[in-house]
């Protein structure tokens, strides 16, 4: 008998080394969580790549559209003040 | 019509400003299925490109040799992973596209429907297969859609062993002794040729390079990544003390470029259609590995199935 094989999508996360934050490293194909993380194991961190992995459904994650891109993220583009370099500070006053 | 228009427009305009487009930005349905077409080719590429190779890990001649071997075929595996995912993000679904190549309706690079009679082959693949596939994923790790050109980059970082344990392998043969040398000397002169195959089509035959070109899918074209991976090689060749095997093959002071002579396209297309010495037994390959995995891909369906219900009663009880 053939199915297919129905297996869900998870996307890989790897911590490279301790003091860093996991990074998206790609997706696989597992049957449950416990395979994913040994799949990932094999496929994504065969050089020392990491020292941890987080493995979640693709389906589980909900992402912003592009088309909403605008409206989400332009209105930080105009807020210069958010930034150190806005403010006027002296030299003498040393590094600040 | 007029919006479909100006969003091709938009969109052109967004590459031509080397913008990486990303799984959820719109694409012209064309530039989708280019890419589905070309990331699966490359993705069944790698997975067929095991078996040449596999064949000779049992027979390696040292334990060094074998570890290396064994880590290559094991990356290709990965590659072949790395880009089913990258077509995924596409919306092609990953059981068809392993579907379609068991079922001999997929491409894959022509290359590895040659046979390897001889550990030397091991040295030539790695040199001049894993070398031009290496110009062609250099430049694609400059290509316009963003889970491609991340593949890639991950890729070429692991490519660069597979060329060196190649080189490797000939530089010791060709070291060796006169039969050594003899092998090395004949795995080049069978490889040659179908690597060079491997660019595809010359420039004024391959008549959707274009269109990749304009989408940036494609940085380069079939003729220019031929030209670079020859001029490469050519001096590599001559430091083993080997001899390329084309009579026209010749340093051109004016371009600055090797000429080589003409190469053997109805082979080529032969091979794509089917006839290659060893189209039938690398699909057939495929099919059995397929096959045979069968119960274990069906034990661990029924294992998560087992677990997910198991998890759901506990919760129900609680
Ligand atoms: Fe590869
Ligand atoms: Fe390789």
């Amino acid at each position: 008998m053939t199915q297919k094989d129905n297996w869900k999508i998870w996307e890989v996360f790897i911590r490279s080394k301790n003091g860093l934050s996991h990074k998206h490293a790609g997706s696989l194909h597992a049957p449950d969580a416990e395979m994913a993380i040994k799949n990932a194991r094999d496929v994504y961190t065969r050089r020392n790549e990491g020292i941890s992995i987080w493995v979640v459904e693709s389906e589980a994650i909900t992402a912003s559209s592009p088309d909403d891109n605008d409206p989400l993220f332009a209105p930080a583009d105009d807020k210069v003040y958010r930034h150190p370099t806005f403010y006027e500070i002296p030299d003498e006053v040393g590094h600040m | 019509m007029t919006k479909e228009m100006n969003l091709e427009e938009r969109f052109q305009n967004y590459v031509d400003q080397e913008n990486k487009i990303e799984p959820k930005d719109w694409m012209p349905e064309k530039y989708r299925k280019t890419l589905v077409r070309q990331i699966s080719q490359h993705a069944h590429s790698e997975v067929v490109g095991m078996l040449p190779e596999a064949n000779w890990i049992t027979r390696a001649p040292s334990l060094r040799r074998k570890v290396a071997l064994l880590a290559k075929v094991q990356d290709e595996a990965g590659h072949g992973l790395y880009l089913y995912s990258a077509a995924e993000t596409l919306g092609a679904d990953r059981a068809d596209m392993v579907q379609d190549l068991l079922d001999g309706k997929a491409k894959y690079s022509s290359i590895f429907n040659y046979p390897t009679p001889t550990w030397a082959d091991m040295g030539a693949i790695g040199w001049l297969v894993d070398g031009a596939a290496i110009a062609n994923q250099v430049m694609l790790c400059r290509t316009s859609y963003g889970p491609y050109s991340r593949a890639m980059v991950r890729i070429c970082k692991e490519e660069s062993f597979h060329q060196r344990q190649g080189y490797e392998i000939m530089m010791t043969l060709a070291k060796g002794t006169a039969v050594q040398k003899k092998m090395a000397q004949d795995a080049l002169n069978r490889w040659w040729w179908p690597a060079l195959m491997m660019f595809g089509p010359t420039d004024d035959e391959s008549p959707n390079s274009a269109q990749s070109m304009k989408w940036k899918i494609k940085r380069k074209s079939n003729d220019e990544l031929r030209q670079e991976f020859i001029d490469k090689t050519v001096p590599q060749a001559e430091y083993l003390g080997l001899t390329i095997p084309d009579e026209h093959l010749k340093w051109n002071e004016e371009t600055g470029h090797y000429d080589f002579g003409p190469i053997d396209w109805e082979e080529f297309y032969n091979v794509i259609k089917g006839n290659g010495p060893c189209n039938k037994q690398r699909l057939g390959a495929r099919q059995k590995a397929h096959k045979e995995g069968e119960w274990v891909r069906e034990a661990a369906n029924a294992y998560a199935n087992k677990q997910a219900e198991r998890a759901r009663k506990e919760k129900g009880a609680a």
